[in-house]
C-alpha cells in the first residue's frame, strides 16, 4: 500500500505537508485532488512553488482520482492524497473503496463552522458527513503534524 | 496617497512579528512594516488580512518561504496589482535595507532588499 496518507487540509500543499509529512513518511509523490485546481494551470504552478525537485506533484479531479487510485495504491511510490474540503473527500470515498483512513489536517474558520480543535473547524453538516465515513468503516482522525497525537472523529465536539 | 512604500511581512507562526519587532529594536522605528501570521488562518482570512495590510498604495510584500500557504495567498490576492512587489525568503538584513529605501519604486526596493539578504548569508571561519 503506497498511499501513506489521505488528508483533508484547506491549505492543500503547504509547509506542514511538504516539510512535516513528506519528510516523516518518506513520500515521493503528492496527488492534489481538486476539481478547480486540476483545471487551472496558474494555480497548479502556484502550488508547485517551493516543492522540492525530488517530490512529484500531480493535479487531478475527483473523477480522475477515482480512476487512478488503484494504480497509486499498488505502485512503489509513497504517496499522499490531498483534498481541500470534506465534500471532496466524501465524493472520492463514494467512488472508491481504497481509502480506509482519513486524516483531518487543517480546516479553518468559515461560515457556520465551529471550532472542534485548534486546527479543525467544521459545520454540523461536515461533522455529520465525516461521521458517515466512519460508519462506513473508514477511520477518521485529526492530526495536524506527524508528532501530534491522533484524535478520532468521535472525540471531536 | 503615501510617498513611502508600505512593507508587509507574512509568515508561519510569529516569525513576521518577531522580525518587525527586531527591526524596531535596531532602528527605533518599525519602518512602516506590518506583520501577518498564518496561524489559525484559512485561505480566505489570510487573503483578507493581506489585502487590508497592503492597502491600495505601492508596497513590497515579504513572505517567509518560496512556497506554501503564505506565498499562495499573497499571489492569489495581489496578482492583479502592478504597484506591489513580492519577495520570498525574508530575513532581517532584507528588512533593515527596505526600511531605509521606502522612497524607491516597489521593484527597485525589492531588488535592493534581495541583494542585501543574499549578501548577508555567508559561512564564516571561527
Amino acid at each position: 500500500m503506497s498511499i501513506v496518507l489521505t488528508r483533508i487540509d484547506d491549505r492543500l500543499i503547504h509547509g506542514q505537508v511538504v516539510v512535516g509529512w513528506v519528510q516523516a513518511l518518506g513520500v515521493k509523490r503528492i496527488v492534489l485532488i481538486d476539481d478547480e485546481v486540476s483545471a487551472n494551470a496558474w494555480e497548479q504552478e502556484l502550488y508547485s512553488l517551493g516543492v522540492p525537485a525530488d517530490l512529484r506533484v500531480d493535479f487531478v479531479s475527483v473523477v480522475d482520482a477515482a480512476r487512478a487510485i488503484d494504480g497509486w495504491s499498488e505502485d512503489a511510490t509513497k504517496t499522499i492524497l490531498l483534498v481541500g474540503d470534506v465534500d471532496t473527500m466524501v465524493r472520492l470515498c463514494e467512488r472508491t473503496s481504497v481509502v480506509r483512513k482519513v486524516n483531518l489536517g487543517g480546516l479553518h474558520e468559515g461560515d457556520d463552522r465551529s471550532q472542534r480543535l485548534a486546527y479543525v473547524y467544521l459545520t454540523d453538516e461536515e461533522a455529520s458527513r465525516l461521521r458517515g465515513l466512519r460508519e462506513q468503516g473508514i477511520e477518521v482522525t485529526a492530526q495536524d503534524v506527524p508528532t501530534a497525537r491522533t484524535i478520532p472523529i468521535e472525540a471531536l465536539k | 496617497m503615501s510617498d513611502l512604500l508600505t512593507g508587509v511581512v507574512i509568515s508561519h507562526g510569529d516569525v513576521a512579528g518577531a522580525l518587525v519587532r527586531a527591526v524596531k529594536e535596531i532602528t527605533g522605528d518599525d519602518g512602516g512594516l506590518v506583520p501577518i501570521s498564518n496561524t489559525g488562518a484559512g485561505r480566505d482570512r489570510l487573503c483578507g488580512d493581506i489585502a487590508a495590510a497592503v492597502g491600495v498604495d505601492s508596497a513590497v510584500v515579504f513572505v517567509d518561504m518560496p512556497g506554501g500557504s503564505c506565498l499562495h495567498a499573497t499571489l492569489l490576492e495581489l496578482r492583479a496589482r502592478s504597484n506591489v512587489a513580492v519577495v520570498a525568503g525574508v530575513n532581517l538584513p532584507m528588512l533593515l535595507d527596505f526600511v531605509f529605501h521606502r522612497d524607491l519604486a516597489p521593484d527597485q526596493a525589492a531588488e535592493r532588499a534581495i541583494d542585501a539578504a543574499t549578501r548577508s548569508v555567508r559561512a564564516l571561519s571561527v
